[in-house]
């Protein structure tokens, strides 16, 4: 971005300026499975206070969020209902695994507990500990808002078009 | 009433052969009891020692011993505060034993739970179904012979 000197006009391209409104309202899911669910419950209270980052509104219905914090252990029995709130979530989402548990099973190596939930869903951001403490998660929250403002949604589109290559004569 | 002469008063209500014996251990009291006459000594608890509350039902595996699983019964009294334990042994194959659901209802949910990991059968039991685990789950996970990270289970759906 570049800001003109006379006249307060901003130049900018469209990507970045919509990239830069959608990171700060990222609107999480409400979504806690164990007690990674408490520091996310603390880092949305007063003292850590995630509304700076534009978060404060945790959605209950998954049609309304766009980010997955995926807090806590997932069990095999609870891994349907993760994944089904995943798929009704609307384009574009983000999720971020939260402790060792969701990311690798952790301690739980067990016949109860998915061993990794990114073996079933596209994980954007691990924040490692257990559990991570709000700093962690208000960290990973800023690896996301990174990501999003990398995503080109404008002009990545005929990425994946290979245009032939010119024939040499 | 110190705890022995409480508990002989319990042992000389209860039928001579239905209790084999007796341990005592830090003021605890367990009683080993016959499987077929499990119901019989349970009830005279229950309505003659004020033993109305079912605190727990739950299984032991002694893998390698015969026979193999241990079910403990723990009661409360509340007006005398006392605790007794009770332990049977389920036989056969599938392991087998009554259902207590008739003398509390609380019993359903544990012999529940007591089913899904131990596979014991509750003869008697009016809904016997998983409750922890899905439908479908192979085996019995708190057995001794089921490995502790799985069996590769596919997951619920």
């Amino acid at each position: 971005m570049g800001i003109e000197q006379s006249g307060g006009i901003l130049v900018t391209t469209l990507e970045k300026v919509v990239n830069w409104a959608r990171k700060y309202s990222v609107w999480p899911l409400t979504f806690g499975l164990a007690c990674c669910a408490i520091e996310m419950i603390c880092t949305a209270a007063a003292r850590f206070d995630i509304a700076r980052f534009g978060m404060e509104a945790y959605r209950p219905s998954p049609r309304q969020a766009d980010m997955m914090i995926v807090a806590g252990t997932v069990t095999k029995k609870m891994l349907p209902a993760v994944l089904r709130l995943y798929e009704q979530m609307v384009d574009p989402k983000w999720v971020m695994v939260m402790g060792s548990c969701a990311t690798s099973g952790g301690v739980f190596r067990s016949y109860a507990v998915v061993q990794g939930i990114d073996k079933y869903l596209p994980v954007d951001v691990y924040v490692p500990g257990c559990p991570p403490t709000p700093d962690a998660l208000l960290y990973g929250v800023t690896k996301i808002h990174e990501k999003i403002m990398q995503d080109k949604w404008l002009t990545k589109k005929y990425e994946h078009i290979k245009f032939p290559e010119k024939v040499k004569s | 009433m110190d705890i022995k002469k409480y508990t002989e008063k319990i042992l000389s209500a209860l039928p001579k052969e239905a209790v084999k014996s007796v341990q005592e251990f830090r003021g605890q009291v367990s009683l080993i009891v016959e499987s077929e006459r499990i119901i019989d000594v349970l009830k005279l608890l229950r309505d003659r020692f004020g033993f109305r509350y079912l605190i727990d039902l739950t299984a032991v595996d002694h893998l390698p011993n015969e026979p193999r699983f241990e079910v403990v019964y723990h009661l409360w009294c509340h007006a005398e505060k006392r605790l007794i334990r009770v332990k049977t042994f389920a036989k056969g194959e599938p392991p087998t034993i009554s259902s207590v659901v008739g003398l509390w209802s609380t019993a359903n949910w544990h012999e529940r739970e007591c089913y899904d990991m131990f596979g014991i059968i509750f003869d008697g039991h009016p809904d016997l179904r998983r409750i922890l685990l899905w439908e479908g789950f192979d085996g019995h996970p708190l057995r001794k012979d089921y490995p502790v990270e799985g069996r590769d289970e596919k997951r619920n759906n």
